[in-house]
């Protein structure tokens, strides 16, 4: 590829945005808005640059390799691969979606705001494109703080609670993996006499680390992840984040954060310490299969909309730890599928309820009832995201659950999949029953004057669908982006045996 | 008098009990005090009897280093007056009061 | 020439897709017409599908591969490749299947013009119709199991929608919650049936599968076990949309949706789908026995079961749906015995009089103001002689008397039966094909013949405009007729000609052929038990000697126990469905109160801790001056006593 430092210009183009805002006084709400969307725009073509230029091989796009801070060993190393490439195009996706929710939706602090959500922005690419684990500390870190704020500012009732639990639950993870950051950079240094914490140097070496000390840094890495995906049992603190965040903020949340989860794990834990994953696999997968059904049976039960759909999350996040731990190629593709899919059809359902709560500033399950007789498009709309949801096939839900699942039958023990294939039954069941309770039924006299769609709306909605519908019926493209990356990173995992030798 | 022979001198002693009187007398306008003028004040006068200190040690040891850290300490003292007079200032303003007792609004 | 394939399906897809999108602002009350000319074309293409496939060989098929759907790539280290294409494939069981669907889609779509007039929803219902078309051709047409499974779900869809099309009806919603839930239950085995597919086989194409079969049982690298499992879960999707015991509950609520709906998808097309499936997969089933007796014992007691519930509905659509789901019963364990074309026979015979009574039932609701209940109807045909006269035409059909359809497939299982060596499910059967009999013709006098006993104050039954009495009409032409595909003795007809071509009964071919003699008493014996169940229901309801309610009460706990539907709503309602709630709701408790719990109690220890910690915190800066104060006195002090030597100490 060329020198032009793309990467770079993608990553920081929302930042220097964002300061700009802030140094220009009296700019107004409407002049914020449209700067902070074209910024949003301007960034999805530059990730549909990254996306039309990817190859089919492993080596790293777009390749921004500085020697930084020599002293100490750091480098500015950005780069794109298959994986990388999906979540750069999620994140600018769904942060165009996140902007125009924002539009109506946001009324006080606007600038600060769309200060917050670019900073956020430049955070969550960060996070994709580092290869550097200090540079990726860092991005990490950078989204913890702006997601916290806009849940804490800008949130409902319950905000300050949940944005300080939302905070710490990460921040006690990632601390965990700084920790581990500093063990490999000082172990590395032992060995080979170089100072260094580039992910692609650590990961030819540390095969050779003692297991003890590959064991522990994966855990410190692997927790941190572990709280963002989130696994059960530290999925606590994102029904009560969803609960309270603005909606174009759950919709970040969900389609995009909680996906730092596991790319973390598929690119940190899984490139650095093959070994210490095959350890690990079963007790992950089994945590997975908890969080599946238990996500599945809580969410049936939930009275709040939004809680419901947040708990439906942790079902939906458990089939791509599933996937990836189960280390077979349909596991990798149903894990990327399903995360990439549930930041279309999630940060749906989640725009879907932010639609009823404008009208009705409630989000209660019992308030509701027959509204498609006044909202007919709405009811379609909400429709498609509840199927997709489902896991209902030629949408794209059904991809990653599938591949996911057969990804663990094909382990030796049927049961993890038996077990996962059940939880279809529950999903129709929780996402039916919450549909029909809330859109059919007699219509009420008290909804009449809710208007249906506006076109402001539909622009959130209906990109989404056409996504959805496109990975459901063609997700080959994505497919074939990710198959370089899972040749390199499963081999060594794999070993010498084949797929087959794996327990 | 002789151009300044060296026996004329009084010891590094005296100096350094001048500095510390002055030091304890600055320490207890700052325990004691309330008005944080005073207290700014009080602040000031311990640091001016460091610089003493710094400079007769410098002498003594016939080194410079002293005299450029008490040349530091000055600059420092005099930005830190400034910045810290504005704060009085705009608290004053604001609360009407330089009573240290009664500005509370940063404790919760 | 065979590239037109894609069309039959894109035809009411298209239709689907222009009709949602526009039918409520602009098409309104003609959102019907392009349905009609998409299935329409659907229906055209399927007869030239039927003429080109009818020259073809066995083991030959039309194919048109589309696109690949899911490629997760080719790796040296794993042996397995999952790649599913978007293929059609129509050999002569797709091509019967296809002439099925298009054509009762088709009247359907036509009468529906009529049934559905001035409803609100109109659009919604003729988008609705020509998606569920295309599902369903898709899934006839589709040449991998994966594919399979996926149309399967979109048809389950469909059946959702349609179902619950008076939205605003709870029960409505309801049926349509059933239907998809109850079908997911047996998706969970179809869905894990594909995957043991995969990982047998390596590749889900139905060609490769029966390839590799052969291949690998050889060299017995698959064992009977292995197979039986995929015939068991594969059975599971079979038994859910088919409404096999025990998840037949759903089929008789599905009759909440309008009645052209339960004509075409709850009788006629989408739940033959299970029966399409195994007889698809003959080549498993063949080599497993074991699963092929399950299968029989399944289809054997729904039929009995259902035709049992059927006896004392009150209800005109209830009544055909237990009889839709006893015929498939019928299908079901013909298809366990072996007897695979009498099977899929009997499926192309049911649709067509099934569908003709449903579409007639729904001609006798619309002419009485929706009402719904037998007894509230009575001594029709004089006023809708055009319903009445078809009806009869597919209830004799039904009832198994020659020589209409129903006869021959319906005599030709049992005989197949007998010959599978099977007698208790023969006898079995026999008996319910008497039932079958009379509780179709106590439909048919309850509501054709005798007294009329609507209050005629408010309703006037009236014979249903053109566009519902010609689907009849054109549908009782082939419950007449159709029998004449069958050859004396049976397996010489045509229709095993044609699906001999597609599946053959070598399970059933290892028996012994049936003597001329035996043959002849079991076309006695269906007669003779069509005619007395016939007889018995004429007794019964027009003679009233004996008197059905009296019979009714002396036998109470019988008949409440048939009225209840053996109670299996019940049961699944307390077991399942509270049992999952109350689940559900403990563990939601436990995630706030132990789970969360934790963590929020972690939390406020440490709160209550900085809480007190916090009270050093004075915010007087005198304090702050002491404390550096005493620090610094401290310090100085303990290093001026111990002489400089605790820097020693402490530093080394």
């Amino acid at each position: 590829m060329t020198n032009f430092p793309l990467l770079s210009v993608l990553l920081y183009l929302p930042a220097v945005v964002a300061l700009a805002m802030l140094f220009v006084p009296n700019m107004s709400a409407q002049t914020v808005k449209y700067l902070a969307l074209g910024t949003a725009i301007v960034c999805f073509v530059l990730s549909l640059i990254v996306v039309f230029s990817a190859t089919n091989s492993a080596a790293l796009q777009w390749e921004e390799n500085i020697n930084w801070l020599p002293d100490i060993g750091l480098r500015y190393h950005l780069g794109t691969d298959g994986l990388s490439t999906l979540f750069i195009l999620l994140t600018t996706l769904s942060s165009i979606i996140a902007i125009v929710a924002s539009w109506d939706s946001i009324t006080t602090n606007i600038k600060a705001y769309y200060v917050t959500f670019l900073l956020l922005m430049t955070g969550m690419l960060g996070v994709f494109t580092t290869f550097d684990l200090v540079l990726f500390y860092v991005f990490w870190e950078l989204v913890l703080i702006p997601m916290a704020l806009i849940i804490g500012v800008w949130g409902s009732a319950n905000r300050v609670y949940s944005a300080i639990k939302f905070f710490l639950f990460t921040l006690a993870g990632s601390l965990l993996m700084l920790v581990g950051i500093v063990v490999l950079y000082t172990e590395y240094f032992n060995r080979t006499g170089t100072r260094t914490t580039d992910l692609l140097l650590i990961a030819k070496e540390s095969p050779n680390f003692s297991m003890t000390l590959q064991l522990w840094t994966f855990a410190s890495f692997f927790i941190a992840f572990a709280i963002k995906v989130p696994m059960f049992p530290v999925h606590t603190w994102l029904p009560d984040a969803h609960g309270d965040a603005p909606t174009p903020g759950s919709v970040i949340l969900a389609a995009v954060l909680l996906k730092m989860g596991g790319y973390g794990m598929i690119r940190f834990n899984l490139t650095m310490f093959p070994q210490a994953a095959r350890e690990f696999a079963g007790p992950v997968l089994t945590l997975s299969v908890i969080a599946i059904v238990y996500g599945a049976l809580v969410a049936m039960v939930q009275p709040d909309m939004k809680k419901l759909v947040a708990y439906s999350s942790v079902t939906h996040m458990g089939f791509v730890t599933l996937g990836i731990f189960s280390f077979n190629p349909q596991g990798f593709q149903g894990a990327a599928m399903q995360m990439f899919s549930h930041g279309l059809v999630t940060g749906g359902l989640f725009l879907c309820v932010g639609v009823l709560y404008e009208r009705a500033h409630t989000r209660q399950i019992s308030a509701f009832g027959g509204i498609a007789t006044w909202m007919p498009n709405y009811a379609g709309v909400f429709m498609v995201f509840m199927l997709a949801s489902l896991g209902l096939p030629g949408l794209s839900g059904f991809i990653g659950e599938y591949l996911s699942t057969l990804a663990a039958f094909r382990l030796d023990n049927k049961l993890y999949a038996s077990i996962t294939m059940f939880v279809v039954i529950f999903a129709a069941v929780y996402m039916m029953w919450m549909y029909k309770r809330v859109i059919f039924g007699e219509p009420r006299e008290e909804h009449k004057n809710f208007p249906d769609l506006t076109p402001v709306e539909l622009s959130t909605l209906v990109p989404l669908i056409l996504a959805t519908l496109f990975v459901g019926i063609y997700p080959t493209p994505l497919m074939h982006l990710l198959t370089p990356v899972i040749n390199v990173l499963l081999a060594p995992i794999v070993g010498g045996g084949g797929i087959a030798s794996l327990p | 008098m002789a151009q300044g022979g060296r026996g004329m001198q009084p010891a590094l002693e005296w100096y350094l009990v001048l500095s510390a009187i002055l030091f304890v007398t600055g320490l207890m306008g700052v325990l004691t005090r309330r008005n944080v003028l005073v207290i700014f004040m009080s602040v000031e006068m311990m640091l001016n009897a460091v610089n003493i200190s710094l400079i007769a040690f410098g002498r003594a040891l016939n080194s410079s280093t002293g005299q450029i850290f008490a040349l530091f300490v000055i600059t420092v003292a005099a930005a830190e007056a400034a910045v810290g007079l504005a704060i009085v200032i705009a608290v004053a303003r604001r609360q009407d009061t330089v009573d240290v007792g009664q500005l509370g609004t940063l404790r919760e | 020439m065979e590239n037109f394939l894609w069309i039959i399906p894109a035809a009411p897809l298209a239709a689907f897709i222009v009709t949602i999108l526009f039918g409520r602002t602009y098409l309104k009350q003609n959102s019907h017409w392009l349905g009609i000319i998409g299935v329409g074309i659907s229906w055209v293409l399927s007869i030239v599908t039927f003429t080109q496939v009818f020259s073809l060989e066995k083991g030959q098929a039309l194919n048109n591969r589309l696109f690949t759907w899911m490629d997760t790539g080719r790796y040296d280290f794993d042996a397995l490749q999952f790649n599913v294409g978007i293929n059609l494939r129509a050999d002569h069981l797709t091509a019967m299947m296809l002439l099925v669907v298009t054509t009762v889609g088709l009247l359907v779509h036509i009468y529906s013009t009529g049934y559905m007039h001035g409803e609100a929803g109109y659009y919604r219902f003729f988008s609705y119709l020509p998606l569920f078309v295309f599902s369903m051709l898709m899934l006839v047409l589709a040449d991998n199991y994966l594919l399979l499974f996926v149309f399967w779900e979109a048809v389950g869809m469909c059946s959702y929608f349609l179902i619950g099309y008076y939205f605003r009806r709870d029960s409505a919603n309801n049926a349509a919650m059933k239907a998809f839930w109850t079908n997911r239950v047996g998706d969970v085995g179809f869905g894990l049936g594909t995957m043991l597919v995969w990982t047998t086989f390596g590749t889900f194409q139905y060609t490769e599968v029966f390839r590799l079969l052969e291949e690998k049982t050889g060299t017995g690298e698959v064992g009977k076990g292995l197979i039986t499992a995929i015939c068991l879960l594969l059975f599971c999707g079979a038994v859910g949309k088919s409404a096999q015991f025990p998840l037949h509950v759903w089929l008789p609520d599905a009759m909440e949706g309008p009645t052209p709906v339960s004509a075409l998808i709850h009788a006629a097309t989408m739940v033959t789908a299970g029966i399409y499936l195994v007889a698809r997969s003959y080549p498993l089933y063949d080599l497993s026995p074991t699963a092929r007796t399950v299968v029989a014992c399944v289809g054997i007691f729904t039929a009995f079961m259902a035709a049992t519930i059927g006896l004392v509905q009150r209800d005109i659509k209830r009544v055909l749906a237990y009889s839709t789901v006893s015929q498939l019963g019928f299908m079901c364990f013909a298809l366990g015995v072996g007897a695979y074309i009498p099977a899929l026979f009997h499926l192309m015979t049911h649709a067509f009089f099934k569908g003709l009574m449903f579409l007639g039932s729904g001609s006798v609701i619309h002419g009485m103001h929706e009402e719904q209940d037998l007894f509230k109807m009575g001594g029709l045909r004089k006023h809708m002689p055009i319903t009445a006269y078809t009806f009869l035409i597919g209830a004799i059909a039904i009832a198994g008397v020659p020589p209409l359809a129903g006869f021959w497939s319906k005599d030709e299982i049992i005989a197949s039966t007998w010959r599978a060596g099977y007698p208790w499910i023969t006898v079995i059967a026999i008996f319910t094909a008497g039932l079958t009999a009379f509780y179709m013709f106590r439909l048919y006098f309850l509501a054709f013949e005798g007294k009329e006993r609507f209050d005629h104050e408010h309703v006037h039954p009236h014979e249903s405009p053109p566009a519902m009495t010609w689907p009849l009409i054109i549908l009782a032409v082939p419950s007449l007729v159709i029998g004449a595909l069958v050859g004396l003795p049976p397996d010489e007809g045509k229709i095993h000609e044609f699906l001999g071509k597609a599946v053959s009964m070598d399970a059933l071919e290892a028996f012994p052929k049936l003597s001329e003699e035996t043959t002849y008493i079991f076309f006695a014996i269906s007669t003779a038990v069509a005619l007395a169940g016939i007889g018995l229901a004429y007794l019964m309801y027009i003679r009233k000697a004996p008197n059905p309610v009296t019979i009714g009460e002396r036998f109470h706990a019988l008949w409440a126990f048939l009225w209840h539907k053996w109670y299996f709503d019940e049961l699944y309602n307390a077991v399942f469905v509270q049992g999952t709630k109350a689940l559900g709701n403990g563990l939601w408790i436990v995630d706030v109160k132990v789970v969360d719990g934790f963590v929020n109690g972690l939390a406020q220890t440490v709160n209550r801790g900085s809480g007190r910690l916090r009270r050093v915190q004075t915010g007087f800066v005198a304090n702050y001056a002491l404390a550096i104060t005493l620090g610094a006195v401290l310090i100085v002090g303990i290093y001026l006593l111990t002489r400089g030597n605790i820097i020693d100490q402490l530093f080394g």
